[in-house]
């Protein structure tokens, strides 16, 4: 058992990454990416809710009817969501300002229904959480890279701290939103080069 | 209340300057996974304007209506999720009896469409950018479109990529990545031609 949570947990960090292999809920959080503060705190908001979520619907499971299950999963997303909003608001005013809607679309990033609907629906409560929170941490590490590298060359800072001497040029670019798409098109073309070549 | 602003310089706006999937990345999704046929593009492009438009203004007397007045702001995204739910599901109703025909085009589509960062993502922008109910409906109009324009001449570009010789890596979403940051930047030639974010 416990090398199957093991499993469960690893899985979804590399191997079944949900951005670079199952190209799942790019969505909501890319837009954040340019500074990495904003970014942590956006995964840290999506490991929280993906992972209760898929717990309360593991939890849950039994009594959802078939029919009407998706709109009942959104349901529970969205309270967790509003939880969320509510405690960035009151701790932290000036990030939650700067991510504006983008916490409110964390209930329409398909990471979330599609862990739900995978994996929540034919597991337990346990490795449900632990598949969600893994699956929240493999979206935010790409995030943060994401971000790392927009920031670095952006602003010239990490974490609003300059890294780069003053004399650096900033790249316009990498604030603006193409930047993201190359970025992640990069993610995607480095780490699929291992398993190209073992066909 | 409200940004002084002419409805049809929000529309222009929302359409070409901040586009909602190429500056926004909302509805990446379905942008991306059903962006592979131009016909199926074009069908889904369709759908999301009109629900977007119609959810706009929907959401827009639902929250200045009913929950502010109430004072359950805090409940929005849960009432935004759930009129948007409704609306699509009444939508196909009336669809699948008035217009069969309309059905099997846009009928598919419909579900993805509750699901799809873009529609909630437009009624969040414009609570936050406090739109009146004109300026809204604009809004959501010219979002739409943006939307639409966008995965058409993505699918287009997808199209033809497929004869071509790509990095065996590349195949698929990574070199649709790239596509989708070279539209990105194309894109950003229009910005400064409307004076508003």
């Amino acid at each position: 058992m416990a090398d199957s949570k093991r499993e469960t947990f690893f899985a979804n960090i590399w191997k079944n990454n949900p951005v670079i292999v199952q190209i799942l809920g790019i969505c909501s959080a890319l837009a954040v990416t340019n500074n990495l503060t904003n970014t942590l705190i956006m995964g840290i908001g999506l490991i929280f809710t993906t992972g209760f979520s898929s717990l309360t619907i593991a939890a849950l499971r039994k009594y959802i009817p078939k029919n009407v299950r998706m709109m009942i999963q959104v349901l529970i997303i969205a309270t967790y969501v509003i939880i969320l909003d509510i405690v960035l608001k009151a701790y932290l005013p000036g990030i939650s300002k700067a991510l504006g809607p983008y916490v409110g679309l964390i209930i329409t990033n398909c990471i979330i229904m599609g862990r739900a609907e995978a994996y929540a629906q034919s597991h337990g409560p346990v490795l449900s959480f632990i598949d969600g929170v893994s699956a929240g941490i493999g979206y935010s590490l790409i995030l943060l890279a994401v971000a790392f590298v927009r920031e670095l060359l952006g602003f010239g800072s990490l974490f609003g701290l300059r890294v780069l001497p003053e004399g650096f040029t900033p790249w316009v670019i990498m604030i603006t939103a193409p930047s993201a798409f190359f970025i992640i098109g990069a993610i995607i073309w480095i780490a699929r080069t291992p398993f190209v070549k073992k066909k | 209340m409200g940004v002084p602003l002419n409805p049809f310089v929000i529309m222009v706006a929302a359409a070409l300057t901040s586009n909602m999937v190429l500056s926004n990345f909302l509805g990446m999704c379905s942008f991306i996974s059903v962006s592979k046929d131009i016909k199926t593009a074009n069908g889904l492009g369709m759908a999301v304007t009109f629900v977007l438009t119609l959810t706009s203004v929907l959401n827009y007397l639902v929250y200045y209506y009913i929950l502010v007045p109430l004072e359950l702001v805090y409940l929005r995204y849960i009432v935004f999720i759930i009129v948007i739910a409704a609306f699509v599901q009444f939508l196909e109703m009336v669809i699948d009896r008035f217009s069969p025909a309309l059905y099997i085009n846009l009928g598919i589509f419909l579900p993805l469409i509750t699901v799809n960062c873009a529609i909630l993502g437009g009624v969040l922008f414009m609570i936050i950018r406090e739109y009146s109910l004109i300026q809204s409906l604009f809004f959501g109009f010219g979002s739409g479109i943006g939307w639409w324009l966008a995965i058409v001449a993505l699918a287009a570009m997808r199209m033809r990529m497929r004869e071509k010789d790509i990095p065996p890596q590349l195949v698929g979403p990574g070199i649709t990545m790239i596509i989708i940051g070279i539209m990105a930047l194309a894109f950003l030639g229009f910005s400064g031609m409307v004076p508003v974010q």
